[in-house]
């Protein structure tokens, strides 16, 4: 089942002379990891403001197609309703942090849901849990590390329960360590709670590895969508720009150069490396 | 020339960022400096034009000690690109961004409009001269604050997290950039979390950790020292990865370029073939 569908949404912002996303039709599966990639300025951002509802919501401009998320038309429900089935992460932690302890930030959504006491502590506390920051309930969010900021930014949208949680290139300011896990938690809620993740994201390298869907955007439209492994793999997608993964390259230019490795094109080192191995083996 | 010796700095709020750094870079060097969040790298790169004074220790730009001369002398030899360009950008146009620093240096106006021709071609900023710099998108509004830095020629350049938010292509623009920029002689010192990017270029890489530099030499060596790496938060890049999982077939341990590791591969996977 489509838990995010798009159907021919063209978007121009106030004042633009020409759309920022064009003719865009997309449907984003249940229990997917999706990839939104492009070079800058080629719709990835605006796209996903038509997920949450801040298009046409918040911004004006004019708005064409149509945008449902679990069901529901975008544009016939109100931002706060929609946050009950899509939930955002930003590039920087610190725009979406503001109480005075990581539990109540964490619980900040759920006091507008009018939960239950016993419910909304169940919930801050599986939240916190599952992003690994349970200890941390009581420290000031701005007293923590940038990637630390970021588990109680995903916390606190895992509260809610959401179908999707869409993030914005959730890792640009943080060390490679840092940004390393907090991709594996993503992954985790991904894989173990079945949640639909839809990332931005310029850095293939370090993010191909999770996704089983790819939508390659650029000058406002989709120009592929589909398994990464074959996206990734071909010309097109060499050609728009996006930065194939250093192990796929290796992959692509020893298999030009005639070795003979297996049909999977691999997505991370560690399948590359993998490949690599067996390709000796069967040599023997 | 920039050397640092033993440096320390205490910010006001009492944080001591740096403890005891002493690092020299050469005239023509090409350093990348990285490190875990708050390790201390934009504080330390802040040294190096005068923004920041030691608490203790000595740094010294063109053998002139930083603490003894004015931020404005020091930045005419350094030249300073910040993370976020809206700390930087503040005029009405581009062209008027990149003549403000050249007009305060007292270059005259025939130099000021040659120079300024100059640094929007180099950065393809040709068509956006009259355009204000906040219509322009993230990319191009840091290519703005990289040509009024380059506009005045500065022998040292320093570029603080240049990559974040840059695609591929752009990516690849600022690599050509600096390869450039070496090629002129010019020393360029950048802070950065982006390993690829830094296994392209190939620097010499200073790892940082807790106000101190932790290891310090050529970019296949550093990035492949899982250990050290790991301290300084760290992922090796995938080349690097890739090599580190295939230990039994005693390959070189300081592989992170892809067509060494194509080579390499070629030959072991044909003689195993054949």
């Amino acid at each position: 089942m489509a838990v995010i569908e798009a159907r021919n949404v063209t978007y121009t912002y106030p004042g633009g002379t020409k759309p920022s996303i064009a003719s865009i039709s997309i449907n984003i599966e249940k229990g997917e990891f999706a990839l939104i990639t492009g070079p800058s300025g080629c719709g990835k951002t605006t796209l996903c403001r038509c997920f949450n509802g801040l298009i046409p919501h918040f911004y004006q401009g004019e708005l064409k197609g149509e945008t449902s998320i679990a069901g529901l038309s975008v544009a016939d429900h109100p931002i706060h309703e929609l946050a009950k089935h899509v939930g955002f992460v930003f590039q920087n932690p610190e725009n979406q942090l503001f109480a005075l302890s990581v539990e109540k930030d964490v619980a900040f959504g759920l006091e507008n849901l009018g939960l239950l006491r016993e419910e909304m502590r169940r919930r801050v506390d599986w939240a916190l849990n599952l992003t690994g920051i349970y200890d941390l309930r009581e420290r000031a969010p701005h007293e923590l590390s940038g990637g630390q900021q970021q588990r109680v930014a995903i916390a606190s949208v895992l509260a809610m329960q959401p179908d999707v949680i869409v993030l914005d290139e959730p890792t640009s300011f943080l060390d490679p360590l840092s940004a390393k896990k907090i991709f594996e938690v993503i992954f985790d809620l991904n894989k173990k709670l079945g949640v639909t993740i839809v990332l931005i994201e310029h850095r293939l390298d370090l993010t191909a590895r999770y996704a089983n869907h790819i939508i390659i955007m650029d000058e406002g439209k989709v120009v592929q969508d589909g398994d990464p492994r074959e996206i990734l793999n071909t010309e097109e997608a060499r050609l728009v720009g996006v930065g194939i993964p250093k192990a796929m390259l290796l992959y692509q230019i020893l298999r030009k150069d005639g070795a003979k490795l297996g049909e999977t094109v691999p997505l991370s080192s560690d399948e590359m490396a993998i490949m690599i191995k067996a390709a000796l083996r069967s040599n023997d | 020339m920039i050397e640092a010796k033993d440096v320390y700095f205490t910010y006001r709020n009492g944080v001591e960022a740096l403890k005891g750094v002493s690092v020299t870079i050469k005239n023509g060097e090409f350093v990348a400096l990285m490190g875990q969040n708050g390790a201390g790298k934009t504080t330390l790169v802040k040294h190096f034009n005068g923004l920041l004074k030691p608490t203790k220790g000595q740094v010294l730009v063109n053998n002139v000690d930083v603490s003894k001369t004015s931020v404005a002398t020091t930045s005419k030899a350094v030249g300073f690109v910040f993370q976020n360009p809206d700390h930087q950008l503040f005029s009405e146009t581009v062209e008027e961004e990149i003549s403000f620093a050249l007009r305060n240096f007292g270059f005259e106006e025939s130099v000021v409009e040659d120079r300024v021709t100059w640094a929007l071609n180099l950065l393809g900023l040709v068509q956006y001269r009259k355009t204000s710099p906040f219509m322009l998108s993230g990319g191009e509004r840091k290519r703005v604050a990289l040509a009024s830095v380059l506009a005045w020629n500065p022998e040292i350049l320093i570029l603080d997290e240049p990559t974040i938010g840059q695609d591929y292509q752009q990516k690849e623009k600022l690599r050509q950039f600096v390869l450039q920029m070496r090629t002129q002689g010019k020393t360029v010192i950048i802070v950065t979390h982006d390993v690829e990017f830094v296994a392209e270029c190939n620097p010499r890489v200073l790892l940082m950790r807790e106000g101190k530099i932790i290891a310090d030499g050529e970019a296949r060596t550093i990035l492949t020292k899982l250990h050290v790496l790991e301290q300084a938060s760290i992922v090796p890049p995938q080349i690097a990865q890739i090599f580190l999982q295939l230990p039994e077939l005693n390959l070189p341990n300081d592989v992170i370029d892809i067509y060494e590791a194509r080579k390499l591969l070629l030959n072991i996977l044909e003689s195993k073939t054949e």
